[in-house]
């Protein structure tokens, strides 16, 4: 007997939280269930996949030798989506040029990042609002959200999205059907536009520049940091402290297949920091000297959950366990109210191939020559993300401050009303 | 989708007589019985493609073929022909038509160009990367038997003198390089500064420049206003814009992105500089990236674009039709193995041989052929590997091996047409054997004559 796909985001959450609140919150509460993104799909549904591959603007890759624990995260879209996609180019009528660009370059990996992935789509949607015309009969409110409903769709297939960008798209419908109805089509468009333009420059730029601010604070002479990955406020965060003329050191740490912390080490070597480079085995190694770490997160939970890259948990872990502070500096806009106890219940799959290979040392391919009936006992599993207990954590610095985590849902609780009641 | 989509039919070519003529321009030859511009109008016609420049060379042949457009494509596409003078080159032939263009990209067609590949791979490649152009390259077509059979030292230069030098970066994303067969004597010089800003650089002589291309607009009409010499897109403009892609000093003066600098603001352009920031530290840094940075890591002001390429995959058919070997080839591939680009292409049914042609007795048509209606083959024929046209007359006794005989085309009997392009209303009169000859239109070929690799045709009055 196959259970219901249990709905992700938890309106039992978001009531219990507001138990106390019940009499003036309700009708917030209920605008919020209704602003709640849809339930998740759980791949090991067979009806649900069927339906969706149906509906879908991409070929479904098949499922191939899927590790089970992980059944029910969607498969991960590899290289033979490009050609059909591309294929496609000309066809896709509903489909924004710019949202097309921005769905492929998600697909072939050019953008990742947070931050980035969202600003892209932010400006990508923007474009499309300039360019948009209501149908005759329809209203802009009902038609335009169904359109950004078809776009979102489309770069879902492409990759999933991450937390930040949910959120924005909620703020962007729920503006969206906020727009009073007296409004001309061109004033309503403008508006939606410049509202973009102030949640990117309030959520994301200025919240950065907070941000830099308080953690510099954090940051003495003679320091050692740790970082992992490559977190882009981070990375603002080192380049900043030391334009003011603080004396650190660096330890990046990187881990494969994606190799991020290269780029983010050419960088930063570039403005002149001194770095060291090491990968995730060598963490204890390279625990010893080091005074604070710093991470980047993708999106705090309810329970103060930080998740982010996939090996950021055993950085923490392993700095708890050298009794070294550790710092994640995160932008209140990722905040989200789900809770989350375990890396497995939501998470993405990358390419497995990519595990298998070694890039740069073709004599490391011991994987490659296996016959099938070998490779039908071997499942290879990427995963992208993990989550990281608040335990591990010290503090969350954030726009609104330094926070600690379990300080998290009551920014989730307080602001979160802020944008959209606005 | 923001293209707009020119196609170059050129008019006469120099290579092609004597199948070429006033009355049948290049576009118009027919390959399979379709004229091959209609390959590459009805792959875009699939493609949703709808609106379409067509340029042509000569005021003539531009009526000609755009009467042919309008009758056949006359409700499926919306096609505005564009007469250019002639000899103009594709480069002039882009600067005539430059006001007529208005879109962000621009996509352009070899009219001779016969090919499957969807011409939306080449745009989004395009458009994933931003580029200033993306050119599509195609493995280079294994030619006929007519080709094969010379080889040896002496031949080897002649052989080189096809091929063409493409250096790609590591990852075949980029075009480092392109040189054409015609500059390549003994050495292909590279440039140093590319090689440096790349470190590795892949050299291919097995792919050939498929001639369709994606521009990026404002580029394109930038370069073609800047550099009056230039005359073809494929051996002047193209390796121009490879070659400076790391200095684009003519383009220095566009800021990337197109940002509007309406709001003069301070705090609005840090705002512009942090956004463009993080973008940019998200995605994979190219090799213009690097070396656009100044050593100390501050963006330069040299702006770099990108050129692109889209490699065809194996499986894919792509032949341009420039030398009458290719015109045999691609004649002998549409009826043969790439018979998937024939589905569709014009009213006729999908078997080879059309409705009323007449067979005689004991006649074989082999596999491959297609014969056109209206034709009558006498008795005791062969028909191998071959293309006949419309109401042709074939007499007896009559072998036509690996040939293609246009319409309205009398065969005496007893001849023996081999490895031949045979025009149309040209008569051959009795046992005249033909070995890779090209016969132009109108000629007639007096009775028991033989020619051998030669090219015949009506002396213009």
């Amino acid at each position: 007997m196959k259970q219901p796909p249990q709905k992700k985001d938890g309106p039992p959450v978001a009531s219990s939280v507001a138990a106390s609140e019940r009499g003036v919150d309700r009708p917030v509460e209920k605008e919020r269930k209704k602003d709640l993104p849809p339930p998740r799909m759980q791949f090991d549904d067979e009806s649900r996949v069927d339906k969706a591959k149906r509906r879908s603007l991409l070929n479904q890759p098949e499922a191939r030798n899927r590790v089970e624990l992980f059944r029910h995260l969607p498969p991960h879209k590899n290289g033979s989506q490009l050609p059909y996609l591309e294929s496609k180019f000309f066809e896709l009528h509903e489909m924004h040029p710019s949202v097309y660009k921005v769905g492929l370059q998600y697909l072939t990996g050019d953008t990742s990042g947070g931050n980035a992935r969202c600003i892209a789509m932010l400006q990508a949607f923007q474009e499309a609002i300039r360019d948009y015309s209501t149908p005759p009969e329809k209203t802009l409110n009902r038609d335009l959200t169904s359109k950004i409903g078809g776009f979102v769709s489309f770069l879902i297939e492409c990759r999933p999205l991450s937390m930040s960008m949910g959120n924005a798209i909620r703020f962007l419908k729920s503006r969206i059907a906020r727009l009073p109805l007296t409004l001309s089509e061109s004033e309503a468009k403008a508006a939606l536009c410049s509202d973009i333009d102030r949640f990117i420059n309030e959520k994301i730029v200025l919240a950065d520049k907070v941000i830099l601010r308080h953690a510099a604070t954090k940051i003495r002479d003679g320091d050692v940091l740790l970082t992992y990955g490559s977190s882009c406020v981070v990375e603002m965060i080192l380049l900043y402290a030391h334009e003011i003329g603080k004396q650190f050191r660096v330890v990046v740490v990187d881990s494969r297949p994606m190799l991020e912390g290269q780029k983010q080490l050419r960088r930063l070597v570039a403005k002149g920091l001194s770095c060291t480079y090491t990968q995730l085995n060598a963490i204890s190694y390279v625990m010893h000297e080091v005074t604070r770490v710093f991470l980047g997160a993708s999106s705090i939970f309810s329970n103060g959950t930080v998740y982010s890259r996939v090996g950021t948990a055993s950085v923490a872990m392993v700095a708890h366990a050298f009794h070294v502070p550790v710092l994640v500096c995160c932008e209140a806009y990722k905040f989200h109210e789900r809770v989350q106890l375990d890396s497995i219940c939501f998470n993405e799959l990358g390419d497995p191939d990519a595990v298998s290979k070694v890039p740069g040392r073709e004599d490391v391919n011991y994987l490659d020559n296996l016959t099938d009936k070998q490779k039908e006992n071997l499942q290879l599993l990427n995963l992208k993300y993990d989550a990281t207990p608040s335990d591990y954590i010290s503090v969350i610095v954030t726009d609104y401050g330094m926070i600690p985590p379990t300080s998290v849902p009551v920014i989730v609780r307080e602001y979160r009303k802020e944008y959209l009641l606005i | 989708m923001d293209f707009q989509v020119v196609v170059l039919a050129g008019g006469s070519s120099k290579n092609l007589t004597p199948l070429v003529s006033k009355e049948l321009p290049k576009p118009l030859l027919p390959v399979a019985n379709r004229p091959v511009l209609s390959y590459v109008l009805h792959q875009l016609e699939q493609n949703n493609l709808k609106d379409l420049i067509v340029v042509v060379e000569g005021e003539d042949t531009a009526l000609v073929v755009g009467a042919w457009i309008s009758g056949t494509f006359i409700d499926r596409l919306h096609v505005e022909i564009a007469a250019v003078p002639e000899d103009i080159g594709t480069a002039g032939a882009i600067r005539a038509i430059s006001h007529h263009l208005t879109a962000k990209d621009i996509l352009v067609v070899s009219g001779d160009l016969v090919s499957d590949v969807p011409p939306g791979a080449v745009a989004a490649t395009h458009r994933r990367h931003d580029a200033a152009v993306t050119a599509m390259l195609s493995s280079i077509p294994v030619s006929g038997p007519l080709d094969s059979g010379s080889s040896g030292g002496k031949d080897k230069a002649k052989k080189l003198g096809r091929y063409n030098i493409i250096g790609l970066d590591p990852g075949k994303q980029f075009l480092l390089h392109i040189a054409t067969g015609a500059e390549i004597e003994k050495d292909a010089r590279l440039p140093k500064r590319i090689l440096r800003a790349v470190g590795q650089m892949e050299i291919r002589s097995d792919l050939m420049d498929a001639h369709m291309y994606a521009f990026k607009r404002s580029v394109l009409q930038e370069v073609l206003d800047l550099k009056d010499t230039f005359q073809s897109l494929k051996e002047d403009v193209l390796p121009y814009l490879v070659r400076s892609q790391l200095k684009s000093e003519a383009l220095s003066n566009r800021t990337p992105q197109g940002e509007e600098n309406g709001n003069e603001k301070v705090t609005s352009q840090n705002n512009q500089v942090f956004v463009s920031r993080i973008l940019a530290n998200s995605s994979t840094p190219s090799f213009h990236d690097h070396s656009s940075e100044n050593p100390d890591g501050s963006a330069s002001t040299r702006k770099t674009h990108k050129c692109c390429v889209y490699i065809a995959s194996s499986g894919s058919y792509c032949v341009r039709l420039n030398s009458i070997q290719a015109f045999m080839d691609i004649n002998r591939d549409v009826t043969g193995e790439a018979d998937h680009l024939l589905t569709g292409t014009s009213s006729d049914p999908n078997n080879n041989i059309g409705p009323s042609p007449k067979l005689g007795t004991k006649t074989t048509v082999g596999p491959h052929c297609m014969l056109g209606e209206g034709s009558e083959i006498g008795d005791k024929c062969q028909v191998k590997r071959s293309v006949i046209g419309r109401h042709c007359r074939i007499g007896s006794h009559v072998k036509v091996v690996n040939s293609v005989v246009m319409n309205h085309v009398t065969i005496g009997d007893g001849c023996i047409i081999q490895g031949s392009v045979v025009c149309s209303n040209v008569q051959l009169q009795e046992r005249v054997v033909l070995k890779d000859c090209q016969v132009g239109a109108g000629f007639v070929v007096t009775a028991g004559s033989e020619y051998k690799a030669e090219s015949l045709a009506r002396k213009e009055k």
